[in-house]
């Protein structure tokens, strides 16, 4: 359909007053040819409204709402199979700047411009029309599986859980007792596992595959085809992935200074729950009942050389074992020597308990050994609360040890895989080399994969820190880096059985979620309801690989070409592909190089004898954008040289909009985004490093044009400095203004 | 059902972070859903928090996804400034009353200010927690959702003494004349998200609050370390307004207390770790001291904990708090305590004291539950409930804000049930 663009002006919140609305009319109608151009004095109620509803019944397919922020008023601007193109001159401009002054006149038109590009270039997305299977797998038949997989069934959908080991039940199964989960918190509870085994069993929505691994997992979020080892089957379609592998135990074989393996009376928390679970407690030794027992907490966690981490349930664990024990032996007593009990909550009550049996004793230690000393073993340990250090001697010590994720690193698989494939071609030289070595160092990760996922960046969930599949998002916190697949229970992060429950029925949310929102077109987290997605130019590909490479969800297949091969529903419509092309044959109908490059050239650039430099700032519409809007509302002033474009990520900024901008006279480029490292802020999780990567390019670009590199930066300003951002601004401003004009204006 | 039609009705009380997750999860997966709120915005307690830990990040980005994800979703209404009356009925189909207080201000509103400069009335600001004030008219902090000034019934003068306002608004946004309304409305299922107030810890005997300007609690540090805050995000002791030079933070002051609150609240550790780097990041020089009884950052929280007590000049002390005394003349505290590990009292001076209070949950408030709902000792809800009865968040266990939203959005998906049965 032919495009009709229409621009509307608002008048009101001091827009009328502060601004030259004739010259922005001319703006529209001499420079833009834009027949339809009206103002009015308050565009977002109900007269300004219809105004806009009849054009468009009139025949108007593009408008362009030239008022305040994109981030207010959305309900009145939006109109059926119309494109809205926001132009912000509210907050980014009158609120910020002075009313009836040549530098803000010129400021507001430049927005305009870039606004009519926009409505001009920009199309309406199609959303995607893909089948939908509502199926959830669940992968893991623990406490956890088994939840997620009930209560997606409670939900209406069909289930297949998967489970590698013969049985359902998970650790639990083995337990006697657990940790109370429910007032008064006072005692160990039964654990019914077996209740909800039978229950899973009997429910018609699922069916259960025990004794079953996956070969292979093909397709995306509302398409998965997986094909289960040894089943001989065709592949099952299913929607979406609730991953419940769950956890083992800490090694304890690396435990040889807590006295592991020098004594069979040294065990560990997961031996002891047997040892409970079967009825009577003796000491492997020699079968007697041991008259005291040492638990040694935190043994291999919190420890930089072993487990970093806390487990989070060892502390109840242990207070769950010394009540039995004291339950099953009252003449045995129970020592706890610990760095800080962890039960938080009401779990305190459970705590309490424990300390008021005299037969179990708490102290804070560091404990720095164990020794067999015959039939004795002697717990050495510093800093207690007994006064200075002590030998402890115990019949039996009891080793808190942790929780280990079970979770295979895809992207480390893949370094491995790439690796293998090299030194198998056997082409010299210090590529192979260097894929010796890795596989030499990775080799442990033969055979690791869980998933099987036929993603080109590897098998499996990426993990972020100690092995957890997560995405650290503490706002989000079921999120991983593989759209429609959820890490959930003690694979997502350590936790006790309560919650690793509540965690799987998360999950299944989470993945029911992904298949309503898939089968209607729209993305999933971050960019809720956006119904756009990246059209790939194949024929003028280059096979560079970058945007597979780049993407941080796992979207882009290749074929042995290296031709990319999108799957579009898992994709998270970031931009990041699009960034990354050298080639600029990434597109979006509403996002483009295209796109946005003509709205930084339709800038009008004063020439150099008016000596008003001109700034470009490409900012993160999640965080700055919302930043800049909060500074407007404080009216905090800021250098009205900059034009602003906000950017789905700074990771789907393709370098050429810098290089464009440079060429067409632009005298300084900010990119202002989210943090990166560790500690990331970018919901896309990859965005801001991947520019800063991207800059480095930028920067050498800068020195083969003598330009200065100062004049591209990039900073990282998170969504409540807004107080500073006017000042980055204002700073970056006079740091190009000392420095001079760009040479190339004009040229 | 297979997902294509309706997921059911539900009505989540309490817009926090819990409320909030549990009413956007659960509406994206195809439910209809009612969210009250009783204060003017959505997002509770962690839109008073200056940064989150352990990334350190602030609360409004998170916020700022999910707001949008409420403005964008017809299946969400939310009702800010209303409470639940009462609730009555089944699972399947419960009849709920809520009373919606005026916001003296329609939706016509465009957030331009103009009321706010010739309101002559002001009031203290309840967000920053009295430590500033506001006109009548006001906004709760710069990007509060609703986007839309409020007026404070108290603090008003009215229209016919004043009525400045009525004539500054350009858009006619402004009534005077809203009063309550009551709705009855009708849902499968009730969710309660609605969270924790701080206790008043001036009844915690000999730690001087209430009674020393220089101690105050975990939540008042956080409004004095947010950029949005009454001191521009400037930590400064309130008696004198000087930087603090040394700082103690005080945990479980009232809680794991038999004279108080017994449970442990299980996030003023990671919090005063947390706000230990805010007062590091503004005073290099600055000795801080921690008071605890157990350190509970569990998890990976203990990188945040083993890279926060890196600091040389960060002293943790194994003991609880018996008393704190101030010097009168410079406004000083001395801290008093047993260390543990040594045995001995410990008597240390320091310029701002902070008392790491608790949650205590706010369990379901005035709502008359046809029924009742059980709470446990501590007054959270408890966990087993008839079905269609709900709670997330710390509304049931004293919890962080990933945790709330995990078992917000665990607790959406048992929300559901009832439509698909």
């Amino acid at each position: 359909m032919d495009k009709n663009v229409a621009v509307y002006l608002c008048r009101g919140c001091d827009i009328g007053g502060a601004l030259d609305m004739d010259a922005l009319k001319d703006v529209a109608a001499d420079e833009y040819d834009i027949e339809l151009c009206r103002e009015h004095d308050c565009l977002c109620g109900d007269e300004g409204r219809s105004l806009i509803a009849q054009d468009v019944t009139d025949g108007v397919n593009s408008v362009v709402v030239a008022a305040c922020s994109q981030r207010f008023m959305q309900d009145a601007f939006t109109f059926d199979s119309v494109l809205t193109t926001r132009v912000n001159l509210r907050e980014q401009v009158v609120w910020t700047h002075e009313p009836n002054d040549e530098d803000t006149d010129m400021m507001a038109q430049d927005y305009l411009r870039m606004g009519i590009v926009r409505a001009q270039k920009a199309n309406l997305p199609d959303p995607l029309q893909e089948e939908v299977d509502r199926t959830v797998m669940v992968v893991g038949g623990g406490v956890t599986g088994l939840t997620a997989a009930q209560d997606a069934a409670a939900a209406g959908h069909q289930v297949i859980l998967i489970e590698k080991g013969d049985e359902l039940g998970g650790w639990m199964k083995r337990w006697a007792k657990g940790i109370p989960h429910k007032a008064p918190y006072t005692d160990p509870q039964p654990v019914d596992v077996g209740d909800q085994i039978a229950a899973v069993r009997a429910n018609e929505k699922i069916t259960v595959h025990t004794g079953t691994s996956i070969e292979k997992i093909s397709g995306g979020p509302g398409q998965f085809d997986v094909t289960l080892r040894g089943n001989g089957a065709e592949p099952i379609r299913v929607g979406a992935i609730v991953q419940a592998t769950g956890w083992k135990p800490y090694d304890p074989g690396k435990l040889g200074h807590l006295g592991y393996g020098t004594s069979p009376d040294v065990i560990t928390n997961v031996q002891m729950e047997e040892i409970l679970a079967s009825g009577a407690i003796v000491r492997p030794s020699d079968g007697q009942t041991p008259k005291r027992i040492a638990f040694i907490q935190c043994a291999g966690s919190r420890d930089q050389d072993h487990l970093p981490y806390c487990s989070g349930v060892c502390c109840r664990a242990t207070i769950k074992q010394a009540m039995m024990v004291r339950e099953m032996a009252p003449d045995s007593e129970a020592y706890v020597l610990y760095k800080d009990i962890r039960s938080p909550g009401q779990y305190e009550a459970f705590y309490q308990r424990a300390q008021e049996d005299t037969g179990i004793f708490f102290t804070k230690a560091d404990v720095t050994g164990v020794q067999n000393g015959g039939k004795i073993l002697k717990v050495e340990a510093e800093d207690t609360l007994l006064g200075g250090n002590i030998q402890l001697e115990a019949d039996l010590v009891v080793l808190a040890t942790g929780m280990v994720p079970r979770s295979a690193d895809g992207e480390l698989i893949r370094q491995y895989v790439d690796a293998k494939a090299v030194v198998a071609k056997g082409e010299g030289g210090a590529q192979l080399e260097n894929a010796k070595v890795t596989v030499e160092e990775l080799g442990y990760l033969e055979d690791a994969e869980i998933l099987n996922l036929g993603y080109r960046q590897g098998p499996d969930l990426p993990v972020f820190k100690h092995g957890f599949p997560d995405s650290h998002f503490i706002c989000f916190p079921y999120e991983s880096r593989r759209t429609g697949i959820y890490p959930t229970g003690c694979l997502r992060a350590p936790q006790d059985a309560q919650s690793a429950q509540e965690d799987g029925s998360g999950g299944a949310l989470k993945a029911i979620q992904a298949l309503e929102v898939t089968a209607r077109g729209e993305a999933v987290h971050p960019r809720w309801g956006d119904m756009s997605y990246p059209e790939f130019a194949l024929q003028r590909c280059t096979q560079c690989k970058r945007c597979t490479e780049e993407c941080p969800f796992g979207t882009i297949n290749e074929d042995e070409k290296g031709t990319p091969q999108p799957n579009l529903t898992r994709c998270r419509r970031c931009g990041i592909c699009m960034g990354a092309c050298p080639e600029r044959i990434i597109s979006f109908k509403d996002y483009s190089p295209e796109i946005v490059g003509s709205m930084i050239k339709a800038v009008n650039i004063p020439d150099e004898f008016d000596e008003k430099p001109r700034l470009l700032g490409l900012i993160c519409e999640n965080d700055a954008y919302p930043a800049l809007d909060a500074s407007g509302l404080k009216r905090l002033k800021h250098s009205e040289w900059i034009r602003f474009v906000p950017v789905r990520c700074l990771g789907s900024v393709n370098t050429v909009w810098i290089a464009d901008a440079l060429s067409s006279g632009f005298d300084g480029i900010i990119l202002i985004g989210c943090k990166s490292g560790d500690d990331y802020q970018c919901h896309f999780i990859k965005g801001s490093e991947l520019m800063e990567t991207r800059s480095g390019n930028v920067q050498e670009k800068l020195k083969q044009l003598a330009l200065e590199e100062e004049r591209v930066q990039i900073v990282q300003v998170p969504i409540n400095e807004f107080e500073r951002l006017p000042e980055i601004v204002n700073a970056f401003a006079e740091e190009i203004d000392d420095i001079g004009l760009n040479p190339f204006k004009g040229f | 059902m297979s997902g294509n039609g309706k997921r059911g009705r539900i009505l989540v009380i309490g817009g926090g972070i819990s409320g909030l997750t549990a009413a956007i999860e659960a509406a994206e997966a195809g439910a209809d859903v009612i969210l009250v709120e009783k204060e003017a915005f959505l997002g509770g307690r962690v839109a008073r928090m200056n940064l989150y830990f352990p990334k350190m990040c602030p609360p409004t980005c998170g916020l700022e996804i999910n707001l949008r994800r409420v403005k964008t979703n017809p299946r969400i209404r939310t009702l800010t400034l209303s409470t639940v009356q009462s609730i009555s009925g089944d699972p399947g189909s419960y009849q709920a009353t809520i009373q919606k207080a005026p916001r003296f201000v329609n939706s016509r509103c465009t957030i331009c200010g103009d009321c706010v400069e010739v309101c002559p009335a002001e009031r203290p600001d309840a967000f920053n927690q009295g430590l500033s004030e506001t006109k009548a008219v006001y906004i709760p902090f710069e990007s509060a959702y609703p986007a839309r000034f409020v007026i404070d019934e108290d603090a008003c003068q009215g229209a016919d003494a004043c009525g400045k306002c009525l004539e500054a608004c350009g858009y006619g946004a402004i009534d005077l004349t809203m009063a309550p309304e009551t709705e009855e409305v009708e849902v499968d299922s009730v969710i309660w998200a609605t969270g924790w107030a701080p206790p008043d810890a001036g009844q915690f005997e000999g730690l001087g609050s209430g009674q020393y300007a220089n101690v105050v609690n975990n939540v008042t540090m956080e409004r004095l370390s947010a950029p949005n805050g009454p001191t521009g995000g400037k930590i400064l002791r309130p008696s004198d307004g000087k930087g603090p030079e040394s700082v103690a933070f005080v945990q479980c002051a009232g809680s794991r207390d038999e004279n108080y609150f017994k449970h442990c609240s299980g996030v003023c550790c990671a919090a005063s770790l947390k706000q230990a780097r805010y007062i590091r990041e503004q005073y290099p020089e600055a000795d801080i001291f921690i008071f605890y009884i157990d350190i509970r950052a569990p998890g990976r929280l203990e990188d945040f904990f083993s890279a926060t007590t890196e600091d040389e000049k960060l002293s943790l002390v194994k003991g609880k708090v018996a008393n704190i005394i101030e010097d009168s003349s410079t406004g000083n505290l001395t801290v008093e305590a047993e260390d543990t590990l040594t045995g001995r009292r410990v008597a240390q001076t320091v310029d701002l004291v902070v008392l790491a209070t608790g949650m205590i949950p706010n369990g379901i408030g005035d709502t008359q539950v046809e029924g009742g709902i059980a709470l446990d000792e501590y007054g959270f809800i408890a966990m087993e409930q008839p079905k269609g009865y709900l709670a997330a968040g710390v509304a049931k266990r004293p919890v962080d804000v990933a945790a709330c939203n995990r078992d917000a959005t665990g607790v959406a998906l048992k929300a559901l049930h009832l439509s698909a049965e």
